[in-house]
């Protein structure tokens, strides 16, 4: 009995060996690398120089704007991808035919295939002024730019974390009973508010995984930004490229990763609890 | 003479997956990327089924089969690499940089992987304190003759006497402009920065870079492009956020926008400058009367290069002033070579982009290494960024 036991714990432990390794290794010694280099300080020459100061940490104020363009950018950029990934959830999960079910769901996961930063680039050259702009001046509008703009950047935000949204909402509409909608419909609701009351609430669990999920990586977000909004708009990922990779002000922008990875961290929980809250006991079983 | 990389040196497919397969394991940056897919050519191994014929003076050392250097966007005519291949067996790999800055801190990271780089005039000192960079053994370059080249542009390769890096090209920091679309003829920095807010609004780039766009701001009022000065560094300041709003893109990769006439003023390099004008006769290069940048890039050797004598090979080659030629057509950047010189054709030399006028070059200034990593600078450049 004890033995079988100890060979179960044995294989469960040998079995997360590799994943526990691969955090360490990964995740948690880099963590501890930039948590050190937080507390350092920028050596004359830039990189880092060992010290232990919070001076730092003091200095966060420096990069308020980029921090607060972030928090704009990172709700709207989730929100705009939210509203544009549901229709097409729905429909892929409770409309579209059996058979073509797959068939669309690989046309929306095919492109992601590709690098986000090759399909951002293809967008520089579709709005750039020989793309889009250059097929409008056929119809006598001239001069209009579409490149490095707020929009741009939108509209690259959306088209890249779109899968991201896509995906978990239609798992979640997916599973969901059909006989609910029959019930809703003989108890006398009218379609929207099944819809409201039974559709979008048991997919809410789905909306929020994709919402954290887009909202994380947009608190990361640099490119799209750069290439699609010409650099004029600063997030805290544009500063932490810059002060790693141009000014080599390492300890500084340890101090900027450690506080994004916390904010990171704060949003997750947040959108936990929304989650839980919101559907948590609302588990519905047919018999 | 090809007009761009992409012309000269077409991606196959099997070399576009093959980078796609390489940006996924994070083996090739941002900035290769954006050269590979913006600027044409960045991390491709130029491979072709010439016959392996190593010349004698290559065939002494063994070279291995491949090396990378690192150097800026649209620098190097793509034949030269390959008929170095074609020559010592040798495929070279090429990795495109932005900055100064981002060569450096991938070096002081270690592990580059580079056997040559293209560093810029004020950052040799740095790397030699810092003891990235090799001191050459002249030995093996046969082919440099200092005494051909031109000191004013040199001078910073040496320290205390002892060569760390030999001159590939130089050039100046200035403008480019589109006529047609702003006919008002220009010829200063004043011009530049007031044009960018009035009848230039939403159509002008800057560098992403806080030496040149800082520097160019501090000739506004006539200030040194080093200047490190609290108050001049204020005004200087004062400019750029009231200009930030009126700009098109803060970034160094402007050729794309200029072509596609999406911008209409930059601020610009030598050699982009020659092949906009060469390309799109409209776009002309203009030097502040007020000065601005003059710089030289070099060739360095880092010391923890991984096939040194591939990366002295492919420098000696890159020295031999029939090769060196090609390379200035290509790339449009004046040489510091007189051997060089007296070999580029008469409308070259007659270039007034590459070749300025004495009294455009006099107020000119070498950025220095000072100004490149001055903290204030960079605070400074942030504020203007998230402005």
């Amino acid at each position: 009995m004890r033995g079988s036991l100890f060979r179960k714990n044995l294989v469960t432990t040998l079995l997360l060996a590799p994943a526990a390794l691969w955090l360490v290794i990964f995740l948690v010694l880099p963590f501890i690398a930039i948590a050190i280099f937080s507390v350092g300080e920028r050596a004359p020459e830039g990189g880092y120089q060992a010290a232990l100061t919070f001076a730092q940490y003091a200095n966060l104020p420096a990069r308020a704007t980029a921090f607060w363009n972030t928090m704009v950018l990172a709700p709207i950029g989730a929100l705009a991808c939210l509203l544009v990934a549901y229709p097409v959830a729905y429909y892929l999960a409770l409309r579209a035919p059996e058979r073509w079910r797959l068939i669309l769901l690989a046309m929306i996961v095919i492109p992601f295939w590709t690098s986000l930063l090759m399909r951002t680039y293809a967008w520089m050259y579709i709005l750039g002024g020989r793309g889009i702009p250059a097929l409008l001046a056929y119809v006598g509008i001239q001069d209009l730019r579409l490149i490095n703009t707020p929009g741009a950047v939108l509209l690259g935000i959306v088209y890249g974390y779109l899968p991201l949204m896509i995906l978990p909402i239609y798992v979640s509409l997916e599973r969901l009973d059909r006989r609910l909608l029959e019930a809703s419909a003989d108890l006398g609701a009218t379609p929207l508010s099944t819809f409201l009351g039974v559709t979008l609430r048991l997919s809410l669990p789905g909306v929020m995984t994709g919402f954290s999920l887009v909202m994380i990586l947009l608190l990361g977000e640099y490119l799209i930004p750069t290439l699609l909004g010409g650099g004029k708009v600063f997030f805290i990922g544009n500063a932490l490229v810059d002060l790693f990779l141009q000014s080599r002000n390492w300890p500084f922008g340890s101090a900027i990763a450690i506080t994004l990875v916390l904010v990171s961290v704060v949003v997750l929980i947040v959108a936990n609890r929304i989650s839980t809250r919101l559907s948590g006991a609302r588990r519905v079983d047919l018999i | 003479m090809p007009k761009s990389y992409r012309d000269g040196l077409p991606i196959t497919p099997d070399k576009f997956v093959d980078q796609l397969m390489r940006l996924k394991r994070g083996s090739i940056s941002r900035r290769d990327f954006l050269g590979l897919t913006g600027l044409g050519v960045a991390t491709a191994v130029m491979a072709r089924e010439l016959g392996i014929m190593p010349t004698p003076a290559f065939a002494a050392e063994n070279l291995g089969d491949r090396m990378s250097i690192a150097t800026w966007p649209n620098y190097h005519d793509p034949q030269t690499f390959e008929n170095f291949k074609a020559e010592t067996g040798v495929a070279v790999e090429v990795n495109v940089f932005g900055s100064n800055e981002e060569m450096l801190a991938k070096l002081q990271a270690g592990g580059s992987g580079w056997s040559l780089f293209v560093p810029t005039n004020y950052t040799i000192s740095t790397y030699k304190k810092l003891g990235i960079i090799e001191a050459l053994d002249m030995a093996k370059l046969p082919n440099f003759d200092g005494k051909s080249e031109d000191s004013r542009f040199t001078a910073e390769g040496t320290i205390d006497g002892t060569i760390y890096a030999v001159p590939k090209n130089w050039g100046t920091t200035g403008f480019a402009v589109n006529t047609k679309k702003l006919t008002k003829p220009m010829s200063s920095w004043k011009e530049f920065w007031d044009t960018a807010m009035a009848e230039g609004d939403g159509r002008t780039m800057v560098h992403d870079y806080q030496l040149t766009t800082i520097g160019n701001a501090l000739k506004y009022y006539g200030y040194s492009f080093n200047s490190l000065k609290q108050d001049e560094l204020a005004k200087a300041e004062e400019l750029l956020l009231k200009v930030k709003p009126h700009l098109f893109a803060v970034s160094s990769d402007y050729q794309p926008g200029m072509r596609a006439g999406d911008a209409w003023m930059t601020m610009c390099w030598t050699n982009d400058g020659a092949q906009l004008h060469r390309d799109i006769p409209e776009i002309a290069y203009v030097l502040g009367k007020e000065g601005g940048e003059i710089w030289t890039d070099f060739y360095a050797i880092p010391k923890d290069a991984p096939n040194k004598p591939a990366g002295y090979a492919l420098l000696n080659y890159l020295m031999n002033p029939k090769v060196a030629v090609k390379e200035h057509l290509a790339n449009g950047a004046p040489s510091t070579d007189a051997r060089v010189n007296a070999l580029l054709p008469k409308e070259v030399l007659d270039n007034p982009i590459l070749y300025p006028a004495a009294d455009l070059l006099k107020p000119l200034e070498f950025g220095a290494a000072a100004t490149l990593t001055d903290p204030g600078r960079a605070e400074l450049m942030a504020r203007f960024k998230s402005a």
